[in-house]
């Protein structure tokens, strides 16, 4: 198994991996026994996402695929946002071994639960 | 960048001495050992003097000794030997044995032979009165590797040679991550079976051996010409063979005293600097070179990313590092939750490992931990 040289560069040095207070809204997808926990903190304003940040339990290309996607939807609306796909991750990083799409699936999973959660609050 | 070899485990680095060795018999000992002229005999003569060297280090006869391709080899061939030479019967083995002894045995199942697979406690030892309990008047082998690969746990062996010997059942040990690290005598204990692999202690890859004890019989595994006793077809690897030997003459005690000295070092850094840490495994009978740490809320394959970072091999029980999508099965079979299993960073020493290595080890390995904590959900 072999990682990108941009899957790797957005795992050492992530940007977006911190919490976000205050946030219009969070959530959290996965569990221990896959081995992958997501955690992502929306601020919308204006119905874009202003801010986002995410933490991850898990191992290398989890972690680069939350790097990635928070890279990807910074600034877009929420529309556009809720259109980025597993795919958008995959070619941003340059690939991502086979036996690791289902922790990019997961990243997406989590951004539409906390969309969800906003809308459901407001 | 300067490298620091930590995965031991898996692999080494071959011996400089071992490779001079092997060198002249690529292109000017080439000589097939069958052969009745003077290159078939040269290589001939080389075999049968890296036989005696094999069966030195363990006290046994150079007729006991065969090689092979490596350990998977030698296993499949120790436990299927024995069993398609019974015909039928039950076999005994752990829980936490590598998978070319389970997936062998389990092979053996779904052919009409039946098996028990023994539980290990909290720090790898193998339930004896569970394995006592197991036998049954048609049990024909009893395989119990001698130190676990994983986590290290070294097997109360004499006492299971003990009871075999005791209920004339066939003892096979898999030998291949102690081999060189303990020594291990066929004279001192009656163990019939026992499997080694040259990459392991610093000689080549692709070549292996299995101890037979005089007057077990086995059904080969591999049919074509009368090689190895007839047990295992095929032109010798000599260079292969040249290698092994010559490794398991290098290793010193000295190198045994240095790498047990920087495994406690590690551990002991990291029991008393790093919070939520354990180790998995036992602390007095453990591999010298073996050290096998879980971290709370971080993962396995992430730290081990980090590391590598800085220069430094490890690796890792975490699923999400398997093709399997589980966690090793040692971890949950010693009672690990899958955090803990996840979690685990396993760093494995060599005689070539320095205290300056270990020493950058515990300067880069606190950080790691707290920052990736720091980008953990779980708190
Ligand atoms: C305990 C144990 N048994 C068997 C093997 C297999 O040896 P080989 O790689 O030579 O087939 C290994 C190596 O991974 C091992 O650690
Ligand atoms: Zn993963």
């Amino acid at each position: 198994m072999m990682y990108s040289e941009k899957l790797m560069d957005y795992f050492k040095n992530p940007k977006f991996a911190r919490e976000i207070k205050n946030p219009s809204a969070v959530a959290e997808e996965g569990n221990i026994k896959c081995g992958d926990i997501f955690k992502i903190f929306l601020k919308i304003k204006n119905n874009k996402i202003k801010d986002i940040s995410y933490l991850t339990y898990g191992c290398i290309a989890a972690i680069a695929a939350s790097e990635s996607f928070c890279r990807i939807v910074k600034g877009k609306t929420i529309e556009e946002a809720k259109k980025v796909s597993y795919e958008d991750i995959k070619n941003d990083l340059g690939d991502v071994p086979a036996i690791k799409l289902h922790c990019t699936h997961m990243v997406i999973k989590t951004f539409k639960k906390a969309i969800e959660n906003y809308e459901n609050k407001n | 960048m300067n490298l620091i070899y930590l995965d031991n485990g898996a692999t080494t680095k071959v011996d400089d001495k071992v490779i001079k060795k092997m060198l002249p018999y690529f292109n000017e000992k080439f000589g097939n050992a069958s052969s009745l002229h003077q290159k078939g005999q040269e290589a001939r003569m080389a075999l049968e003097e890296s036989r005696r060297t094999v069966a030195n280090a363990i006290s046994a006869k150079p007729s006991e000794i065969i090689f092979t391709s490596g350990g998977s080899e030698s296993n499949n061939l120790a436990i299927k030997g024995v069993a398609y030479e019974k015909g039928r019967g039950h076999i005994i083995t752990s829980k936490i044995e590598h998978p070319c002894v389970l997936r062998t045995v389990e092979e053996l199942e779904k052919k009409g032979f039946e098996a028990t697979y023994i539980d290990v406690d909290s720090e790898g030892f193998i339930d004896l009165d569970q394995l006592k309990n197991s036998i049954r008047k048609d049990t024909i082998l009893i395989s119990v590797m001698h130190a676990n690969n994983e986590i290290g746990t070294i097997q109360p062996i004499e006492q299971i040679a003990e009871l075999c010997k005791k209920h004339d059942i066939i003892f096979h040990t898999d030998a291949v991550q102690s081999f060189t690290k303990i020594p291990i005598s066929v004279k001192k204990l009656k163990i019939d079976l026992i499997s080694f692999s040259g990459h392991k202690f610093h000689g080549p890859k692709g070549i292996g051996a299995l101890y037979i004890r005089e007057r077990i019989k086995l059904k080969k595994q591999m049919h074509g010409g009368s090689q190895e006793r007839k047990l295992r077809a095929g032109t010798e690897n000599i260079s292969g063979i040249v290698g092994f030997a010559e490794a398991t003459k290098i290793i010193k005690n000295s190198d045994i005293k240095n790498m047990t000295k920087l495994r406690d070092k590690l551990i002991d850094f990291i029991l008393n600097n790093i919070d939520n840490a354990r180790l998995n495994g036992s602390r007095e009978r453990r591999l010298c070179n073996n050290v096998n740490i879980s971290f709370d809320a971080v993962e396995g394959e992430a730290i081990g990313g980090y590391l590598d970072a800085k220069g430094i091999c490890s690796s890792t029980g975490s699923a999400c590092s398997s093709k399997s999508l589980e966690p090793s099965h040692v971890l949950k079979t010693i009672g690990l939750t899958h955090e803990e299993a996840h979690g685990s960073l396993r760093l494995t020493l060599s005689k070539y490992t320095k205290e300056k290595d270990i020493d950058f080890v515990i300067k880069v390995l606190p950080d790691i931990i707290k920052k990736l904590r720091k980008m953990s959900p779980i708190k």
